[in-house]
């Protein structure tokens, strides 16, 4: 009977998988991916790439939320970059699509180090109202500059091609997507475990301690931003190819919120946890919205309250998480794994 | 000069409301170091339940506007009660999304009871027009002005003198204080919500009175943040003036730029406060620098 985990060497102690257990249950999650696809109906598909692609948002908004403690309300202006920058490279530069993402990302990034000014003087709330009002001027750029942007109109992309192939369904984008989520969650695993990593959480703990301990909390706040919105790009970008349009309704302050949601509900500094709440944010309104279609013949006076239905199941599960479990799914998650490797003597 | 007194007129008369709201969310800040998101849905409901009483159920004005403002208070104790209380001591981020929570499930209610579509507010003020020299103002602009510039008062004189005033400055001042003075911090914090719910309805169902009765109201509670930050989180006085700035500004751009620039000024201004004063105009130069 196993007591405990030992290790007797540092490089299976630093291993991001560690126990044997561990490792095949990875692998069990890499295969249902890889084989998801084959079997899933197109309904599905669509799904999760949705869930996909706000994965790799919601891990980006968690590095600056949950990992480095500044809260932003400006999510869904760093999307509106990515999407829009991916949108230009493309219409106007003829950028292809494997050098389109990167490169609307790393430009998100730019715009990210300039958003993170602010957070140089302010902290907690007042940094929140500094983000809100970011997101609001970059909502009336995007939607008055229009010789750049379009304005209102939609700006409408070609399918992306690679390697001579078209990316025009899920099935062919659902690798894009999901390749993309996986790679963002290596990489945030990975970042957490080097110097620059550490001083994001250090300073979230404590900005003055961290800087006694030797951390520039200047410079270790605008990495924050410019990692965090890079990512985030990233998915604003993959949004952009994904639906071939850009349009501005998208990337409200609304979407700020729903981010913000995704990763209160799924946890705070947690990369499953992004994960869980990216997928619940999807899922739920698919949900809402199958019952209200499935009432629509039944009852169709209950169907025309859904939209209602919608916001207010939004608001209570954001409010139910907070008081009932606010380290969020990824702590329920963290309980069930628990009660397995303790079994039977879980207590 | 005639274009200037009449966008004086609206911006002020805007202005006054958006000082009204913000006043409610600064009683909520001071007492209790909560963020307000919901403050516009606050507007909005007070807007509705107006309409319900007067409309739908016929009172008279004065009777409406009293079972107004007594219905918002009773939603104000509710969401004190079973959302912000069971989260006292909990970081800013949880406040910051469980209000943001309660906006959207407020929202949600009033899209259910009152459905999505716009509908006609009643006149609470007499229609028709002013003449004040060369420029034509509308009486209801006028009223709303005078009417808000009492209630502002009345809130005012209510922090100086009375007892329940004076304990919320005691529990913003220092909670342990002011407990151990007898003061009653659920009590007290029950009665700011309250009061924040309340004045939120009185603006709110001004604004309807002003611009018709929609969702749109509830966007207000975004402007919220620019007046507040401008004049000082924690001061009243300061919501006072900084509603009658942002307002005014937001007139004048509108009415002199256009473009639709009106929308972004009182953030544009918000963003250049902070990074100058980020304590506002009145508030307490407690901010802790990082």
């Amino acid at each position: 009977m196993r007591s405990g985990v030992f290790f007797t060497t540092y490089e299976a102690d630093m291993g991001l998988r560690r126990t044997p257990f561990e490792k095949a249950r990875l692998g069990f999650f890499v295969a249902a991916a890889v084989v998801f696809p084959f079997v899933a109906s197109p309904y599905w598909l669509t799904l999760a790439n949705q869930i996909a692609i706000a994965t790799v948002g919601a891990i980006g908004l968690n590095i600056l939320v949950g990992y480095s403690g500044q809260i932003s309300l400006g999510q869904g202006a760093f999307m509106a970059v990515g999407a829009y920058g991916a949108g230009i490279l493309t219409l106007r530069l003829g950028v292809p699509f494997w050098a389109g993402i990167p490169l609307a990302s790393l430009l998100t990034a730019a715009v990210g180090l300039l958003f993170g000014l602010p957070s140089l003087r302010l902290k907690g709330l007042y940094l929140a109202i500094a983000t809100l009002a970011a997101q609001q001027i970059v909502e009336w750029v995007v939607t008055h500059w229009t010789a750049l942007t379009g304005g209102t109109e939609a700006m409408v992309l070609p399918a992306p091609t690679l390697f001579g192939e078209r990316v025009n369904t899920d099935f062919r984008f659902y690798w894009i997507a999901v390749g993309a989520a996986a790679l963002t969650a290596l990489l945030t695993a990975n970042l957490f475990r080097t110097r620059v990593g550490r001083a994001f959480v250090a300073v979230r703990d404590q900005d003055v301690a961290a800087s006694a301990a030797g951390v520039n909390v200047f410079s270790t706040k605008l990495l924050a931003f410019a990692t965090s919105s890079f990512f985030v790009g990233m998915a604003g970008a993959l949004i952009a190819y994904y639906r071939a349009i850009v349009n501005w309704e998208r990337f409200t302050l609304d979407t700020s919120i729903v981010y913000l949601a995704m990763i209160i509900i799924g946890g705070l500094g947690s990369i499953s946890g992004s994960f869980f709440g990216a997928a619940f944010m999807v899922l739920l309104p698919a949900a809402i919205g199958n019952l209200g279609r499935s009432l629509q013949q039944s009852s169709p006076e209950v169907a025309a309250l859904l939209p209602a239905v919608q916001q207010g199941a939004f608001g209570v599960v954001i409010i139910l998480f907070l008081i009932l479990e606010p380290e969020g799914l990824a702590k329920l998650w963290r309980n069930v794994k628990d009660y397995f490797r303790l079994w039977p003597f879980s207590y | 000069m005639d274009v200037f007194l009449q966008l004086t007129i609206s911006g002020l008369a805007n202005g006054m409301v958006f000082a009204l709201a913000a006043v409610g969310f600064v009683i909520v800040y001071k007492s209790s170091d909560v963020i307000n998101f919901a403050q516009g849905e606050l507007l909005l409901c007070g807007a509705y339940l107006c309409f319900t009483f007067v409309v739908q159920a016929g009172l008279p004005w004065g009777v409406g506007v009293a079972a107004t403002v007594v219905a918002a208070a009773a939603v104000g104790l509710l969401i004190e009660r079973f959302v912000l209380r069971p989260l006292i001591g909990e970081p800013v981020i949880s406040m910051i999304m469980a209000t943001i929570g309660l906006s959207s499930v407020l929202k949600a209610v009033i899209q259910g009871i009152w459905g999505a579509r716009p509908r006609g507010f009643p006149d609470l003020f007499p229609d028709g027009v002013v003449r004040l020299g060369s420029a034509t103002v509308g009486i209801d602009q006028l009223l709303t002005i005078v009417v808000a510039a009492v209630l502002l008062a009345a809130l005012t004189v209510f922090f100086r003198v009375t007892r329940e005033g004076i304990a919320m400055r005691a529990i913003a001042d220092d909670q342990q204080a002011a407990l151990s003075m007898g003061i009653s911090i659920r009590r007290v914090l029950a009665v700011a919500w309250m009061m924040a719910a309340a004045a939120a309805a009185v603006a709110g169902l001004m604004l309807g009175n002003l611009v018709g009765l929609s969702q749109d109201i509830g966007f207000v509670g975004l402007r919220v943040f620019p007046v507040v930050i401008l004049g000082g989180l924690d001061s009243i006085r300061g919501a006072i003036v900084g509603g009658a700035v942002i307002g005014l500004l937001e007139a004048y751009t509108g009415g002199y730029v256009g473009h639709g620039l009106h929308q972004i000024v009182p953030f544009l201004v918000l963003i250049l406060v902070l990074m100058v004063r980020p304590y506002g105009l009145f508030g307490k130069p407690i901010i802790e620098r990082v």
